[in-house]
């Protein structure tokens, strides 16, 4: 059977000031410069398993197409090894637009229920947050509680081998002062809700 | 004597632990003094700059306030994702006024302060150009000699922030690495991604970014591949029998470079941590043993 895709994007699709959202993201500021080239995506090593490459997403984001840039799984492939950064012509930080879109997917919950990347970042902040710092092992296994449990039987040899060569870890790695990281985190959110004006540029 | 700033990050205290038990007696050997930071956090890595970009800022500030405070000089990370943040928050709060402002509003509630003075740099960057090869040669007891080591540097500590060496063709490990005596393989995968943690998070995906390193690594005869990252060494050795399963075995073993340095200064393997692999290096044999 043949499929049919629509290949042209209607107006009607757009969500007018998305694009000018991003940019205004400290260090996203140059996507208004890009010239289109692919640079990017052939620097990308993850560029061939995403559903749009990422000088698509760059003419999409800049495009205002928020809804099939949030929904793309090419914002959840890119592993961070700033290739584009380096290379784009035009110093667009490709990889921090990518962040700033994986943020908002996460805040308005676009991605598909179980989906362990954002999944991951989640419960990683979350670790942070209260103890000030990561303990892999048990990162790893709240991830496979919350996105797939089936995935722990495919891992239990990973685990014992872990517990083998001595680096299972099951006590928390924690800071002494969280109260006061705590409060600096804090601190970022009470400045969002309600700058002072001394604090507006 | 050399004095540093020592920020070890969340891995070198678990999965990555061999990393630190090897780092620190070479560093010991050679003279320098590494000065843990009192009470450090995690620096943010790649996941809470997708959560909240400002509080991953402050994450970062916290520490490099916190390294300003002991006056140790120069802050060293070893861990590649600790690297790039903690540089890439730097010019964060360099170049924007808006971080700039979050960032010093949350150091006071804490009565810390961050000028943007201390230097973040990673131990290879110290060992080559502060402490120097001729020093390093000095302290070798047991040359590599016939080694066959893959130098694979990974993404993070090359790109983009990375001020001591290329981003796609770096060689300050390769020159490490024939200083100790090892024969250094030409690999033209050094700076390829690993997979990151998609080997987790997407096997399909993320497993084979992996294989291609090792099948690569294979193919060009090396008895060891070696690493700068906690998280490199973790995909190219914790998943062999994923990727056996998938692609056939190839039994490359990955360590870190200090680890190689420390057998190459007579430090006894498992007070280096290398039986902490699963896939685990050979002895060297007894001809590389002094006479």
């Amino acid at each position: 059977m043949i499929q049919v895709l629509r290949t042209v994007k209607y107006e009607a699709e757009r969500v007018k000031g998305f694009g000018r959202e991003i940019m205004s993201v400290p260090g996203c500021e140059n996507l208004a410069s890009c010239i289109q080239c692919g640079t990017c995506s052939g620097t990308c090593p993850l560029s061939v398993y995403m559903a749009h490459s990422p000088r698509q997403i760059m003419a999409l984001v800049r495009a205002d197409f928020k809804d099939e840039v949030l929904q793309s799984n090419s914002i959840w492939l890119c592993a961070s090894c700033y290739a584009c950064t380096t290379e784009c012509p035009r110093e667009i930080r490709v990889t921090d637009i990518m962040y700033a879109l994986k943020l908002r997917a996460i805040r308005e919950g676009a991605y598909p229920k179980h989906f362990p990347i954002p999944i991951l970042a989640k419960e990683f902040s979350r670790m942070v947050r209260s103890k000030g710092r990561i303990t892999e092992t048990l990162l790893v296994m709240r991830l496979f509680m919350k996105a797939n449990l089936r995935a722990v039987l495919g891992a239990w040899r990973q685990g014992l081998g872990l517990i083998r060569t001595g680096r299972f870890v099951i006590l928390h790695e924690r800071i002494e002062r969280r109260e006061e990281l705590e409060k600096m985190l804090a601190s970022v959110e009470a400045g969002e809700a309600n700058p002072s004006p001394k604090d507006l540029p | 004597m050399k004095k540093y700033a020592y920020f070890p990050g969340c891995s070198l205290k678990g999965l990555g632990r061999g990393y630190e038990e090897s780092l620190l007696p070479v560093m010991e050997r050679l003279g320098v003094e590494m000065v843990e930071l009192d009470d450090w956090n995690c620096c943010g890595a790649t996941a809470y700059m997708s959560i909240d970009e400002k509080q991953a800022c402050v994450l970062a500030a916290r520490n490099l306030a916190l390294a300003e405070k002991t006056g140790a000089g120069d802050l060293v990370t070893p861990c590649s994702a600790c690297y790039l943040v903690l540089n890439k928050m730097k010019h964060y709060i360099k170049e924007s006024e808006e971080m700039r402002t979050t960032v010093r509003r949350s150091l006071d509630g804490a009565g810390l302060s961050y000028s943007g003075n201390t230097p973040v740099r990673h131990p290879l960057d110290i060992l080559v150009n502060d402490i120097g090869l001729d020093v390093i040669k000095e302290k070798v007891v047991r040359p590599l000699t016939g080694l066959k080591v893959v130098p694979y540097y990974g993404c993070q500590v090359v790109r983009p922030y990375s001020t001591f060496d290329d981003a796609w063709n770096p060689t300050t490990m390769d020159r490490l690495l024939a200083t100790i005596g090892a024969e250094v393989v030409p690999y033209p995968l050094k700076t390829k991604c690993c997979g990151a943690s998609l080997t987790g998070t997407l096997p399909k995906v993320g497993l084979r970014l992996t294989y291609i390193l090792l099948r690569e690594a294979a193919r060009r005869g090396a008895d060891v591949i070696s690493t700068i990252c906690p998280l490199c060494q973790f995909n190219l050795d914790a998943y062999h029998d994923q990727v056996a399963r998938r692609w056939g075995p190839v039994p490359v073993p990955t360590v870190y470079f200090t680890q190689l340095m420390g057998l190459a200064f007579g430090l006894p393997a498992k007070q280096l941590g290398l039986n902490r692999n699963f896939v685990r290096m050979k002895p060297l044999p007894a001809a590389h043993a002094p006479a």
